[in-house]
């Protein structure tokens, strides 16, 4: 007989029945009926037996059969809070549980009680805990050190009260070190909630306990005291080599977690080792094994491993550089576990390897999962575009993989056009001839792969020796092809024209005469026309430029993480913060206060010793890859925007470089929407593809913000109330140099939301419709959270005035200045780009105060050359309205103070992208200006910072 | 930590489930390919898919999730530990154990005891004969005092221990992982390798400590011991264990002990194809290469196969398109041949996708690394304990691209 029988449902007549076993005489009936009742309760589809039950059940408790016993606390620790006054009955057996002569009873009882979230239980439970604490049995010790953890969560000031922490931070000298492990652990959970309690305020003498302890416990107890030990700041590299020493060992264990614990431990402690030490060297050396055999565990395993990999490759390439073959794909691995893979290969490619990995992407791309292979043939690209000599590899590469071309294109749609962008990306040398390409492998294709294989054979024509043939080959069917590839086609040959004149004339004439011709699709018309003028009127020189003009450089990995984050992360190696490459304050739910982690400042050991302050210190000199990809001219990048209406395919891509641009096409594409636009003023009908999406491959609106924002556009003239500061509106885009549209606007944050308040008017005289706005990336991500809500046109005369919700989700570049914030606004009539500047203070967040003592500690940690000076002149208010005023944008004050008549106030505030800002403010009473001092891991945002106090404080 | 367990079918049906502290939200997927961390808006679930359950564990605040799945899989080796399987009946069968044993393992989320002979201390296994004398005489399967090993240093030994036949036997098991491309050249291999011991005090020494650079130990061994003199010492944990493994990847001394010459490809425009796979031995020093298995995906338009061989028996999975080819023993002088037509849906397009296949081998004594105890030595007996060690190489991820 098994349990199984359990599950069978209990009918109304056998919860008699069961009552009638509980309270048999019969050891074993009464056992049998309980494990009925918790089968039950497992499967959670009979409550009400269970509740039912609950009396008698807690009568079997006092028995001397272990088995029962446990099963009655097992069932206790799930019904006891929905009948407190019932489970009061059980305390008794539970205090005198916990003086039982034997250790497993008493550990139980005490476990058992911290699991009952009852309030009454709870204040029994205080004496019998106490006493468990300091029991003789190491095994009721580690238990009742858990048992304070429960109890903080339940009732946190009562354990405050009792002494429990006091206790709890005695065990971790305890001698066992099962004991001290789990002491460790109720720390660290208790500390979560209260980040500045200095609960696990660690000096060299615990370090050292801990160290022993660390060899002698349990594996999980190893995680938890390797975790601690990561929170611990060594005070000279000498100590830091002397704890990874210790910690070292932990890499060969059997089990990964610790051997992910030890790795951040080491990472972190790495930071203050002179790289020039043997030791580092040596050390290096060690960290690569570990990380590899993760990768041979189970699946879930190698995820997590990878996820952190990818933050360990990107600090330190150094580690696992040689290791690049065990990244390489198996086909039956879990997709999760193969894009994480084919990342960390494109981190690692370098010269050295770039051969094998090349080889090993094009094995890729003919794999069944279309995603992947898409993934592939990007990597593919950014492989080029990172390793400079492989370019020519790559068109070679791209060539082979030419000949399976059709399927890979097939497939891949427009990514395959992110290969050849990826040769095109880095600078070309002149040889690399791509030969010829086969015709036949472009034949029966979707229209996107067609399309982005024309473009190909246009945008290299000069090296692709039958580029000619090629393109007449695609010609026959130009009726059949749809619009697009038609435009493509055009585009090429028109391309081809003008790197070989003498022998495409013909060529030329025949698509446009085919393109001219033909009734059909408006935008071709238009193009074709356009280029028939073009080259008609200006021969020569002209369109060399538009047409052939290269697209503004690009940097390989734009998805690189920023340096300070990567630090950040580091020291979160091994928890979801390093899953998910963001840090907890952005993910953990109702972030309670989490501390800021950052990787210790590196000293040499001739610093004093007691200064480590004094250390010139800052964040890892060695030079991270560059972030920020050049900028190209604001046109261009513009253009290579996802622009184009969704028929265009492109985007769907959401590259991480500028997407692929087909420049001329989009040209030509406009050119397209003005004859749209005519369409639309001519008739309903004639409208043609709309404007649909506005904000193409960016991911959905922040949650919240969308909403908020909607409701509050309607307000946003009247209902300000005065406490965020908000500019004007000044004019952005003259109606001079917009066809008439007029654009004024301003920025502003309320309640969280961040909106751009637009003024569009009409000054032309015809009806504008059609609106639609985007953004370039820019330094903090802004993006539209919301198309632009315009649903009548727009009369000649007429103002219209909107509130554009925005979010920080939107991809990142750096911009000079940093608050420069490009955008493009479209209309039937055309596309428009300006650039406008942001005042930072609408990315102060909300829960930008500061600790006070994280302030102090921050403050001291930034170092001294991040500190920028500012004066804001003629400012005649007192600390407490400048505060009061600050606060209304989000700059709190964490602190002031009175030295010597001038009043100091002290001050933080967050930017949307988690980087902390701390100011001092002194005002001297009498005097008109304000000292602002600024100091903030990444200085460069300090004169923005103090062109927001400027804002502000004069508003 | 870990807030609470639930163990999901594949299609999707919870059947198990364990709160710590409060009730969680529950949230399932039964897809492949679940991500093992899914983030929910106030949860973070954190699984493992083994023998067809999901273990999926709840977590709300900051916890390594490798902790976790680490503690997820060693509960599901306990399963499999008691109940001879890991299976949905095997748990529904023994539920009443699974929820003692959880609750031994987890306290409030922090693990507690996971040593399979602590437990097996503190909850007896079940098993026939017990159940019967448990129900003649009423006892409890439920240990009464506290385990021993539970405290002391070495909690993989039970303190008096005595076994009836003093034996140590060390199975040494290579798994080879190897990617072999088109043309037959290796892409990647390595040897996953694992020491499987059993008990007493031993002291093993290995001829070649330079293979083991890449090693992970169980916590029995002395690592300054390693680390100064090379030799592995320790007090065995009881019954089996995983002693050490290790990892050696230099191409150099990675022997292949098998190739595959194989043609699949399929005909432009005809709705047919071809098949022909031939495996032969390489490098196996002198040792039979057995217990052969191919598997291939065929693409998903592929129908059937017609196919003929000369050694073994051949099935495809018309659903799955998995064909599995067990040939058992090669012998070089006749190589095992499998080779015929395919079948594809009738107007289909030629599949663009070149099927791997997936290659089980099995060699007995032999360590394809060249590994080899060379002593054992055993101190703290009087007696002489009978000594014994196996070789065995196995195929772990062996791959060949066609």
């Amino acid at each position: 007989m098994t349990d199984s029988k359990y599950f069978t449902t209990t009918k109304k007549g056998e919860i008699f029945e069961l009552k009638a076993e509980l309270n048999s005489d019969k050891k074993e009936k009464k056992k049998e009926a309980v494990k009925k009742v918790i089968a039950s309760m497992t499967v959670g589809k009979d409550v009400s037996t269970g509740m039912a039950l609950f009396p008698d059940v807690v009568n079997c408790m006092q028995t001397d059969n272990l088995e029962l016993k446990k099963l009655v606390y097992l069932y206790l620790m799930n019904y006891a809070k929905s009948q407190p006054d019932m489970a009061i009955m059980a305390v008794n057996t539970f205090v005198k549980d916990c003086e039982d002569p034997n250790p497993l009873i008493r550990a139980l009882a005490v476990r058992t009680m911290g699991c009952i979230r009852v309030d009454k239980i709870t204040e029994y439970l205080c004496e019998p805990l106490r006493k468990c604490l300091k029991d003789e049995d190491p095994y009721v010790r580690k238990t009742a050190a858990v048992c304070v953890a429960k109890l903080h969560d339940i009732n946190a000031q009562l354990v405050e009260d009792q002494g429990f922490l006091d206790t709890l931070k005695d065990l971790i000298s305890d001698s066992n070190p099962m004991v001290v492990a789990n002491a460790v652990a109720a720390l660290s959970e208790i500390a979560e909630s209260h980040p500045s309690s200095n609960l696990l305020d660690l000096n060299p003498q615990s370090i050292n306990k801990l160290l022993t302890a660390l060899n002698e416990c349990t594996e999980w107890g190893q995680i938890f005291i390797l975790d601690c030990l990561a929170n611990y700041m060594p005070k000279d590299d000498r100590e830091a080599q002397s704890i990874c020493e210790r910690v070292t060992p932990r890499l060969s264990h059997a089990n990964s977690a610790v051997v992910l614990s030890a790795v951040k431990v080491l990472m972190k402690f790495m930071e203050m080792l002179s790289k020039d030490l043997d030791y580092y060297g040596t050390l290096l050396k060690k960290l690569a094994p570990p990380l590899v055999t993760l990768l041979s565990a189970e699946p879930e395993l190698q995820y997590v491993a990878l996820r952190n990999i990818n933050l360990i490759v990107q600090k330190r390439p150094e580690i696992l550089k040689h290791e690049m073959k065990v990244f390489f794909v198996k086909y039956n691995d879990p997709i999760y576990v193969k894009l994480e893979k084919l990342d960390i290969m494109i981190r690692l490619a370098s010269q050295a390897n770039i051969a094998q990995v090349l080889a090993e992407l094009k094995e890729y791309a003919t794999e069944v999962d279309v995603d992947f292979v898409r993934k592939a043939v990007r990597a593919i690209g950014r492989c080029a575009i990172k390793v400079e000599e492989a370019v020519e590899r790559v068109v070679e590469r791209e060539r082979s993989l030419g000949a399976s071309c059709r399927e890979l294109l097939q497939k891949s749609g427009p990514s395959g056009l992110v290969a050849g962008r990826g040769a095109h990306g880095a600078p070309l040398g002149t040889q690399s001839p791509a030969g010829r390409l086969c015709p036949s492998c472009v034949r029966r294709d979707q229209p996107q792969a067609r399309a982005a294989m024309i473009w190909i054979v246009g945008e290299y024509a000069e090296r692709i020796d039958n580029a000619d043939e090629l393109l007449e080959s695609f010609l026959e069917g130009f009726h059949d092809e749809s619009t697009q590839v038609q435009l493509q086609l055009l585009t090429a040959i028109v391309k081809l024209f003008l790197k070989k004149p003498t022998e495409t004339q013909e060529l030329v004439q025949q698509v446009l005469s085919l393109a001219t011709q033909r009734s059909g699709p408006v935008p071709l018309g238009a193009a074709s026309g356009l280029y028939s003028w073009l080259l008609r009127s200006l021969p020569g020189l002209f369109a060399q430029e538009p047409v052939t003009s290269a697209f503004p450089n690009i940097s390989e990995e734009t998805d690189l993480i920023e340096p300070t984050l990567l630090d950040e992360l580091i020291c979160y190696i091994g928890t979801l913060a390093s899953v998910y490459h963001k840090p907890p304050t952005a993910f953990v739910e109702g972030s309670r206060g989490i501390v800021h982690k950052s990787l210790p400042p590196r000293t040499g050991s001739s610093e004093s010793a007691e200064s480590p302050d004094a250390a010139p210190s800052g964040p890892p000199p060695s030079e991270p890859p560059a972030v920020i990809p050049t900028q190209g001219d604001l046109l261009g990048d513009l253009l290579n925007l996802d622009l184009g209406p969704p028929a265009e395919g492109l985007d769907s891509l959401a590259l991480p470089a500028p997407s692929l641009a087909l420049d001329w096409a989009l040209t030509a594409q406009r050119v397209a929407w003005a004859r749209e636009g005519l369409d639309s003023l001519v008739g309903p009908g004639g409208a043609g593809l709309a404007w649909s999406v506005l904000s193409p491959g960016s991911p959905c609106p922040e949650p919240g913000s969308g909403l908020g924002a909607h409701s509050s556009a309607g307000g946003v003239g009247s209902g300000r109330l005065g406490q965020p500061a908000v500019a004007p509106r000044t004019v952005w885009l003259p109606a001079m140099k917009a066809k008439g549209l007029e654009i004024s606007g301003t920025f502003s944050r309320q309640v969280g939301t961040i909106s751009m308040d637009l003024l569009l008017t009409n000054k032309a005289l015809q009806v504008m419709s059609d609106f639609a706005i985007q953004f370039n990336r820019n330094s903090f991500g802004l993006a539209p959270a919301a198309p632009l809500q315009i649903h009548a046109p727009l009369a000649p005369n007429q103002t219209v005035e909107i509130s554009l919700p925005l979010n920080t989700v939107g991809s990142v570049m750096k911009m000079e200045p940093l608050n420069n914030l490009q955008v493009a606004v479209k209309n039937n009539i055309d596309v428009f780009y300006f650039s406008t500047l942001y005042p930072l203070h609408i990315l102060f967040v909300e829960d930008g105060k500061m600790e006070r003592q994280m302030f102090l500690a921050t403050w001291k940690d930034i170092p001294n050359e991040n500190e920028a000076q500012f004066q804001i002149k003629e400012c005649p208010l007192s600390a407490d309205a400048v505060s009061s005023k600050l606060q209304g944008s989000n700059i709190f004050t964490v602190a002031k103070r009175n030295v010597e008549g001038q009043d100091m106030l002290y001050q933080s505030l967050k930017l949307t992208n988690g980087i902390w800002v701390l100011a001092e403010l002194r005002i001297q009473p009498g005097s008109p200006g304000l000292m602002l001092s600024v100091k903030c891991r990444a200085p460069e945002v300090s004169p923005y910072v103090y062109q927001a106090y400027e804002t502000i404080v004069k508003n | 930590m870990i807030h609470s367990l639930f163990l999901i079918n594949c299609s999707g049906e919870m059947f198990l489930e364990c709160d710590y502290f409060f009730e969680a939200q529950e949230k399932a997927t039964d897809v492949e390919n679940v991500p093992p961390v899914i983030s929910t808006p106030h949860h973070y679930l954190i699984s493992i898919y083994r023998d067809k359950i999901f273990f999926v564990s709840v977590i709300q605040t900051e916890v390594p999730p490798l902790f976790v799945i680490e503690f997820l899989h060693r509960v599901a080796d306990t399963f499999q530990d008691y109940f001879g399987e890991c299976s949905e009946t095997a748990i529904k069968d023994n539920v009443v154990i699974v929820y003692e044993l959880l609750e031994e393992m987890l306290d409030n989320g922090f693990p507690l005891a996971t040593e399979s002979n602590i437990l097996k201390e503190l909850i007896k296994p079940p098993t026939i004969l017990r159940s019967v004398v448990n129900s003649i005489t009423g006892s409890s399967n439920m240990g009464e005092t506290l385990p021993t090993g539970q405290l002391s240093n070495i909690p993989w030994r039970r303190a008096v221990v005595k076994y009836t036949n003093n034996e140590a036997y060390f199975d040494v098991i290579e798994e080879i992982d190897a990617i072999i491309d088109k043309s037959g050249s290796t892409v990647f291999a390595e040897i996953q390798g694992v020491n499987h011991g059993k008990p007493s005090c031993a002291i093993g020494q290995i001829n070649n400590p330079r293979l083991l650079d890449d090693v992970s130990f169980h916590p029995c061994i002395r690592f300054k011991r390693w680390e100064s003199e090379r030799v592995l010492s320790f007090i065995p944990p009881d019954g089996n264990f995983r002693l050490i493994s290790y990892r050696v990847s230099s191409q150099n001394l990675v022997a292949i002990p098998v190739y595959v010459k194989h043609i699949i490809s399929f005909k432009e425009n005809s709705s047919s194809g071809r098949f022909d796979v031939t495996i032969g031995p390489k490098q196996n020093m002198g040792k039979t290469v057995e217990g052969v298995i191919v598997t291939v995906h065929m693409p998903k338009a592929v129908l059937n196969m017609n196919l003929t061989s000369t050694q073994g028996s051949y099935t495809f999975d018309p659903v799955l398109k998995v064909i599995t080819w067990d040939v058992g023993k090669i012998t070089p002088q006749k190589l095992p041949n499998l080779k015929g037509t395919v079948n594809l849906q009738a107007g289909a397009p030629k599949p663009e996708e070149n099927p791997s296949l997936n290659i089980q081998f099995k060699i007995q004594q032999l360590a394809i690394s060249g590994l080899k105890v060379n002593r054992l030595d055993m101190y703290g007996e009087k007696y002489k304990p009978f000594k014994g060690v196996k070789y065995i190489t196995k195929a772990g991820k062996f791959q060949v691209r066609t």
